[in-house]
């Protein structure tokens, strides 16, 4: 069919290496089973999307009247279980890190293929016995299961959605422990540490919080399931047990969980923001550094969850000052990456607009994230909409722009095709706008004194309210874009040629896409990370053949061949 | 091309997955896997471990005199059994690496044996706290129940009748059962690798070159004694110094 004239595709490639659905299902390969993967939090995406939708549907009017308190309940809770543990967890890791770990670091596969592979199915296990908790009524405890309403008083299914939880958990630690021991050990002759891509370093940081924290939220929710069960448990006042103790080993996991989300969003701006501003990454260690700094930091910082909670004021002290300091290394990063672009060769492709949402959108809540670390002001506006909007920035302003940056970025790699750059653009361009117009009016609300969780709100809040309503539906209909063209492109896109951004990484020398075993030969390395120089020393050093896709023409919407 | 897809054939021969260069890297990896995992299982018992803490800490005296209604016999038993269980997976891996394929299964079996017979005697150890209402859970048909036992030393009593909460009791029990319990399906789990492991030995799987399966399964059964090793001295002799 169509084609570049000069790039004729690979006859054989992993997505039409083998046909069928069991080629599919019992598939080994890292790049398959990313899709697999895709497929699957694509849909708990737009399934925690459609509880968004009930919820600001509810609050566009002050009184509670599309539906009863007890259904918002759960939809907010069901809102957030979706979202973080089948969406947001494992979206960029899974998706993105599965398929590219091994192609960058110029390995056939990752270390335990056939764990890789169990690890989608166990996510899927626990994703059933969530969508059948869902189906019979849901839970309505909030995503953070906090005890004892949790472990005594709620009447939604909390131990079916616990043990959803629970088993979907044992697919992250599986992928993190998969990352950890595959750039350990499998890494291509002469790709040393610090040769290594950044979306690599931040995965290692990654996979790090991974098997260091999945762990306690399972042994958490086991215990608040065996406590339903038994009717008593170490919760449980009734036996000197202590709730609070919940909190701190809920928090203990779900502080790291957010950097579970955000860092490998960070490794994915590190490579756009160096790929297509064309300049080498500035201060390369320390944005490899400052993954594993958030990493080791994120864990002692789980006690600002809990300034109201019945925790000693000087416990408070310290982890208010511990939270200031996971800023220092989330900074150097906004820092580096702001004065990569400086001078240089920017594109303003899809990806890169994607790139510069999630800097200043991660700015935005990374800013206020220290408002709420600081005890005097965390008083003030705990539990209201400050914090709801505070960690959409993050979690949806950080995480998902670096999902769809990233997806755009590579998706010439994954699919072989080239999406419409105009239509992307376009889209970009919308969940910009409907992004900023839902949570930044939430800002507002919380210091005004909303809280969150309630379906029903004074009269004076509904101007602000509206408002993120109708961002809530631009936002919705800035997802839907990116999801009917790339859909589209996977069909009836150009073909896409193995480098169509002039990248460095390895995964770019390989042909779109890649073959079943990713590389005819294994590269060797002699190169750094990031590369770029001027094009004459290129050429005075003979190294221009290396990018020699750099003067290929930019994939442009409509531009077929 | 065709040349790596001979060696791949060649390999497959030695246990070498295809997207290894060479079963260095192979064993390498699978080593650091399980490590990886190990320290895994490490935080999930560390969240249990941690709750311990704290509650010993809080309710000193009730542990003690719970801990000192355990059957110590029984479980120190069952702590001489995992060891020499340890022994006998030690030996089992040590005849994987030489190649000896009969004394491979035979300690394979008996370490399976052994790991069976602490599971019995954990059985039974359970079946007595049932018998005894010292299982900690709130049905209509069955509650905790606790009375202090008349058999103790007269000063243990004293303090024990003045001071003892039940409920602090009780929230022993609980951490005992859950702590053992999730130790006890290890073991279970433990003993479906190593029946996997002799099905693998009898058809020959396991060579000198290629026995890094049994290595790793060794590396995890030593893990689930060490717990044992831990949660014996911490559940059951804590009360010891009330006789």
């Amino acid at each position: 069919m169509q084609s570049v004239a000069e790039v004729v595709p690979p006859r054989t490639h992993y997505l039409n290496a083998t046909y069928g659905v069991k080629s599919w299902l019992l598939t080994t390969d890292h790049k398959r089973i990313a899709l697999l993967y895709l497929t699957s939090v694509t849909f708990f995406f737009f399934l925690g999307g459609l509880f968004a939708v009930l919820i600001r549907l509810e609050l566009l009017t002050p009184q509670g009247d599309l539906v009863q308190a007890e259904t918002y309940n759960r939809l907010f809770t069901m809102h957030g279980v979706v979202m973080v543990f089948f969406f947001l967890i494992p979206a960029i890791p899974a998706v993105l890190g599965n398929f590219l770990v091994p192609l960058m670091i110029g390995a056939r596969d990752l270390a335990f293929p056939k764990i890789n592979l169990l690890s989608w199915y166990i996510y899927n296990v626990g994703a059933l016995f969530t969508v059948i908790a869902i189906l019979s009524g849901g839970v309505d405890t909030g995503w953070t299961f906090y005890t004892p309403y949790s472990s005594t008083y709620s009447n939604g299914n909390v131990i079916l959605t616990g043990i959803g939880v629970f088993i979907t958990g044992f697919s992250s630690i599986l992928t993190g422990l998969n990352f950890i021991v595959t750039i350990h050990t499998m890494r291509a002759p002469g790709l040393t540490w610090f040769r290594l891509p950044l979306f690599i370093w931040s995965h290692y940081a990654t996979s790090l919080i991974m098997i260091l924290g999945t762990p306690v939220i399972a042994v958490t929710i086991l215990l608040l399931a065996l406590e339903r069960i038994a009717h008593i448990g170490i919760f449980d006042p009734a036996v000197g047990g202590d709730p609070v103790l919940f909190q701190h080993l809920f928090w203990f996991y779900s502080h790291p969980a957010v950097y579970i989300m955000v860092l490998p969003a960070m490794g994915v701006i590190s490579e756009l923001i160096a790929n297509m501003s064309r300049k080498n990454i500035f201060g390369y260690k320390f944005v490899a550094f400052a993954s594993l700094a958030i990493a080791v930091f994120g864990f002692l910082v789980w006690g600002h969850h809990l300034f109201v909670s019945t925790q000693s004021v000087y416990a408070g002290m310290v982890f208010s000052v511990l939270s200031y300091a996971v800023a220092i290394p989330s900074a150097v990063k906004v820092f580096n990456w702001t004065a990569t672009l400086y001078r240089g060769s920017i594109s303003y492709d899809t990806p890169m607009l994607y790139a510069f949402g999630f800097i200043g959108f991660f700015i935005i809540g990374g800013m206020t994230g220290l408002f709420l670390a600081a005890l005097g002001v965390d008083v003030h506006v705990t539990d209201t909409y400050f914090v709801v909007a505070h960690f959409h920035y993050i979690m949806v302003g950080g995480t998902i722009m670096g999902y769809l940056g990233g997806l755009h970025y590579w998706w010439p790699k994954i699919t072989g095709r080239l999406y419409p750059e105009a239509w992307a653009r376009f889209g970009a361009l919308v969940v910009f706008v409907g992004f900023n117009l839902t949570f930044f009016p939430q800002f507002l609300l919380g210091y005004m004194g909303m809280p969150r969780r309630y379906y029903a709100y004074p009269p004076e809040f509904q101007v602000l309210n509206v408002m993120s309503s109708a961002g809530a539906s631009i936002l919705g209909v800035g997802y839907l874009i990116p999801m009917i063209y790339l859909m589209w492109s996977m069909r009836y896109g150009p073909h896409a040629p193995p480098n169509p951004w002039g990248a460095f990484g390895l995964e770019w020398r390989t042909s779109s896409p890649p073959p079943t075993q990713n590389f005819e030969q294994t590269p060797v390395v002699t190169w750094e990370a990031y590369e770029f120089r001027p094009r004459e020393e290129m050429d005075l050093l003979g190294v221009r053949d290396v990018l020699d896709q750099t003067l290929r023409p930019r994939p442009v919407g409509g531009e077929g061949d | 091309m065709e040349r790596s897809l001979a060696e791949t054939h060649v390999a497959t021969s030695v246990g070498l997955a295809h997207h290894f260069d060479d079963v260095e890297q192979q064993r390498e990896a699978g080593t650091l896997g399980m490590w990886a995992f190990l320290v895994t299982e490490v935080m999930f018992f560390g969240g249990l471990f941690l709750a311990y803490i704290l509650y010993r800490s809080k309710y000193p005296v009730e542990f003690a005199v719970a801990s000192n209604s355990l059957n110590v016999t029984m479980g120190f038993i069952n702590t001489l059994v995992l060891i020499c269980s340890s022994l006998t997976m030690a030996l089992g891996v040590y005849f994987s690496q030489v190649g000896n394929r009969s004394l491979l299964i035979l300690f394979l079996i008996l370490t399976m044996i052994l790991g069976l017979t602490f599971l019995v005697i954990k059985g039974v150890e359970y079946h007595e706290k049932y018998v005894e209402h010292h299982i900690p859970v709130r049905f209509q048909t069955y509650q905790f129940k606790w009375e202090p036992r008349v058999s103790e030393a007269g000063g243990a009593r004293e303090e024990s009748s003045r001071a003892v909460d039940t409920g602090h009791v009780e929230m022993f029990f609980w951490l005992y059962f859950a702590m053992t319990g999730v130790h006890a399906l290890h073991m279970i789990i433990g003993l479906g690798i190593l029946t996997t492991l002799v099905l693998m030995a009898r058809r020959g799987r396991f060579t000198p070159e290629y026995h890094s399966p049994v290595e790793l399964s060794g590396l995890y059964w030593h893990f689930v004694d060490i717990v044992w090793i831990f949660l014996f001295p911490l559940l059951y002799l804590i009360g010891a110094h009330l006789h």
